[in-house]
């Protein structure tokens, strides 16, 4: 294997370490959709909108909303965080509001219960794994003949290490974004994530059929590190291609797709653009190591 | 080699334009009523009519309106009662409260084993919604409890315990369930005052219960509760056997009228709680429908622009096929129906790039084969051939991606999953059979010297 391997190689695992590190000391900044808790977002209309100290003083004035995070999203709106409220509550917090400022509307209103959070996390990861596992056992199953070179269990591994890369990267970048600039994880996020397994995967599925390709036409004895490294170049104009068409939608999406699924579309930006990266410096280079091993 | 995919492609454009008057059926119906009036045509008894109009199903977030979780307490069924019946009971109940609101296709579902989800769709004033879902009676009727029962529980409350129970009177299977109607009467009974009393009608499998316990408590009182709260606990003087009682609290004649008019539109089963809402103004999203069509078709138009630069002719007939892939997805989202949310118009976004990648991977590999040496229509046909298997290994695992979080994940959600589950299948078709029959008609002779466009 050329040496590029390894050096990319090793910048993609540093890159991994310092995401966990970030994940781990900062923590992931969940939404109420998985913690429970209340978001909402009101739109004030008329001449006099509060600024946001006035608003801070207001939430302070009830025991209710003294808790209450508020953040601004665009002229005269705001979106208030706070703990989870039943509906009596949230329309006085409405009447008082229109009250002390300005006719308003209420744009967004989430009130989700701490159960319903806990069960949408344990759900998400239910399903993560599962895909995870389902992803090994059909690679397994579709690299079964080429059990004479390698065996499909490696190309399995080194497709999950490939996606791990691909998942625990953004996971770190959303900590990091989640600390400093208050960007929530949501429940579309979990969207995100498995849409990022499917496509990773399958960029690194196309190099490993490429590779299968080229080993049943040459055999894969005598120098597998170049079988592999031809196998990657000969489908980088095709990973480099989709990437950029796939990106290209994504791009529009987060320029123009609105402020709801503009850090949707982040994650998947990232998430995409590594799965291509991933599929060349990180699968493919532990398929050839492991194989040197055996 | 032309004449066969010249079929094809015949087809499939004839079908696509049909499809897309289907998706976007103001463009035919304005060219219709142009012809109408240029030509005149309604004076010789003829008429071009319009496309019929299947419209989307848009979710919540772009419609505006409120998705609902309500948790019912289904822990103290009565012997016989399955939880089952229960939950179909508020949902039947629920269904009825929400149905008076006048909103579009609302949705009611049962969700497990105690939730159920509620969907308004377009709603205006959703606070009153809830209102009026969660002020729903719940009817019970309660038994005396044997006075050994009564003083124990009264002896352990003082000692802080068994708080929970009531004292007095312990449940039947009597509920609102068996309820069949109730009226305003104006009797002598207790309500001395207004003379309001309101008078309950039970089913005939209630009437049979309202007899037999009539007949075990004779003599005994009998209690009406309503949320939780008793409201009447009158003694039973004689056996009841046509299931007809009367409650008797301290009611005004307006506050009997409310009652009669709640408990007609049903009576809950069990008693249910909200426990979670989100709700989306219908400004926002209005504003949020607007945006993610404009990324879409800024997506699809980036999309074209490189693939033409990189692909040429190719390229060309692969934005032709991404066209056809957009009808022909946009078709099932009418038929099936799919209801469109945010995230499943990225979802929609996102399978525009993955169909080209279908395309992508075809393409590659003919260069190559060119490359080589081989003829053109040997390419075309290696092209294909190779490309196969890499392009159902990498829509079978974002399939299965898109399958499990269609399964595993709540509403919201599951609109990403579905819009990109059918994109990947109808990318697989898009790919193998819509731009191998145009390129599989393009491709010939008149290709020999102008190379550079492959």
């Amino acid at each position: 294997m050329k040496p590029i391997y390894k050096i990319m190689f090793f910048i993609s695992i540093s890159l991994v370490v310092l995401a966990v590190a970030a994940t781990v000391i900062f923590g992931l900044n969940l939404s109420a959709d998985f913690k429970g808790g209340t978001l909402m977002e009101v739109q004030f209309v008329g001449p006099e909108a509060p600024n946001i100290s006035e608003l801070q003083d207001f939430v302070k004035e009830s025991p209710e909303t003294s808790n209450a995070v508020i953040s601004p999203s665009g002229a005269g709106s705001f979106i208030f965080r706070l703990k989870e409220i039943d509906e009596d509550v949230h329309q006085k917090i409405i009447n008082n509001l229109k009250l002390k400022f300005t006719n308003l509307e209420e744009k967004r209103f989430d009130s989700v219960g701490a159960v319903v959070g806990g069960e949408l996390k344990s759900r998400s990861v239910t399903a993560i794994v599962l895909v995870l596992v389902f992803i090994v056992l059909y690679i397994a199953f579709v690299f079964r003949k080429l059990y004479s070179t390698l065996s499909s269990f490696t190309m399995g591994v080194a497709a999950i290490v490939a996606l791990l890369h691909d998942v625990l990267i953004p996971m770190g970048i959303f900590a990091l974004l989640g600390r400093y600039y208050g960007i929530e994880i949501t429940a579309v996020f979990v969207a995100a994530v498995l849409t990022i397994l499917g496509y990773s995967v399958s960029d690194t599925v196309v190099v490993f059929d490429r590779i299968r390709e080229n080993v049943t036409r040459f055999g894969g004895k005598n120098n597998f590190g170049q079988l592999v490294h031809d196998s990657v170049l000969q489908t980088l104009t095709r990973s480099l291609n989709t990437t950029i068409t796939t990106l290209l939608s994504l791009v529009a999406i987060y320029f123009f797709g609105g402020e709801s699924i503009k850090y949707f579309s982040l994650a998947l930006i990232i998430g995409i653009f590594l799965g291509a990266y991933s599929s060349i410096f990180v699968a493919s280079p532990i398929v050839v190591w492991w194989s040197k091993k055996n | 080699m032309s004449q066969s995919y010249g079929k094809k492609s015949l087809i499939i454009f004839l079908i696509s334009l049909f499809l897309f008057f289907l998706v976007y059926p103001a463009g035919f119906n304005s060219g219709a009523d142009f012809l109408n009036s240029k030509l005149k045509l309604e004076k010789a008894g003829f008429k071009v009519p319009h496309f019929f109009n299947i419209p989307f199903r848009l979710g919540l977030d772009l419609l505006g309106g409120t998705h609902l979780v309500y948790k019912a307490d289904v822990s103290n069924l009565v012997a016989g009662q399955s939880s089952t019946d229960a939950m179909e009971g508020v949902r039947d109940v629920i269904e009825r409260r929400v149905n008076i609101f006048g909103v579009a296709e609302p949705l009611v579902q049962v969700e497990g084993d105690d939730r159920l989800v509620v969907e308004l769709a377009g709603i205006k004033d959703i606070s009153e919604a809830i209102r009026l879902i969660g002020e729903t009676p719940f009817l019970q009727f309660k038994e005396e409890r044997p006075e050994v029962e009564t003083n124990a529980i009264l002896e352990a409350q003082k000692k802080g315990d068994k708080l929970e129970q009531d004292p007095y009177f312990t449940d039947t299977s009597l509920t609102g369930k068996y309820l069949n109607g109730a009226r305003v009467v104006f009797g002598g009974g207790v309500s001395q005052l207004s003379g309001a009393e309101v008078s309950l009608e039970l089913n005939e499998e209630g009437g049979k219960i309202f007899k037999e316990l009539t007949e075990k408590n004779l003599n005994k009182r009998l209690a009406i509760y309503l949320d939780g709260v008793p409201i009447s606990a009158p003694t039973v003087q004689s056996v009841i056997p046509d299931g007809k009682a009367v409650i008797s609290g301290n009611f005004n004649i307006n506050e009997a009228k409310e009652l009669v008019a709640r408990l007609n539109a049903g009576a809950l089963p069990v008693p249910v709680s909200l426990i979670s809402q989100q709700s989306v103004g219908a400004s926002l999203g209005q504003e949020s429908l607007v945006k993610s069509l404009r990324a879409g078709i800024i997506g699809l138009i980036l999309v074209a622009i490189f693939m033409i630069l990189f692909y040429r002719l190719p390229g060309l007939v692969s934005v032709a096929a991404l066209l056809v892939y957009a009808v022909f997805v946009l078709t099932f989202y009418k038929l099936i129906p799919v209801t469109l949310t945010l995230a499943g118009i990225a979802g929609f976004i996102l399978s525009l790039g993955m169909a080209v990648d279908a395309n992508v991977l075809i393409f590659a590999r003919m260069r190559e084969e060119l490359s080589q040496g081989k003829s053109l229509s040997s390419s075309f046909n290696e092209g294909f051939r190779r490309a196969w298997l890499s392009i159902r290994d990498s829509h079978v695992t974002t399939l299965i991606g898109a399958i499990i979080l269609y399964l595993f994940t709540t509403s919201i959600v599951k609109g990403f999953a579905l819009t990109l589950g059918i994109g990947v299948v109808m990318s697989l078709f898009s790919a193998i059979f819509v731009t191998k029959s145009f390129l599989g008609f393009l491709i010939g002779p008149w290709l020999e010297g102008k190379k550079w466009l492959l």
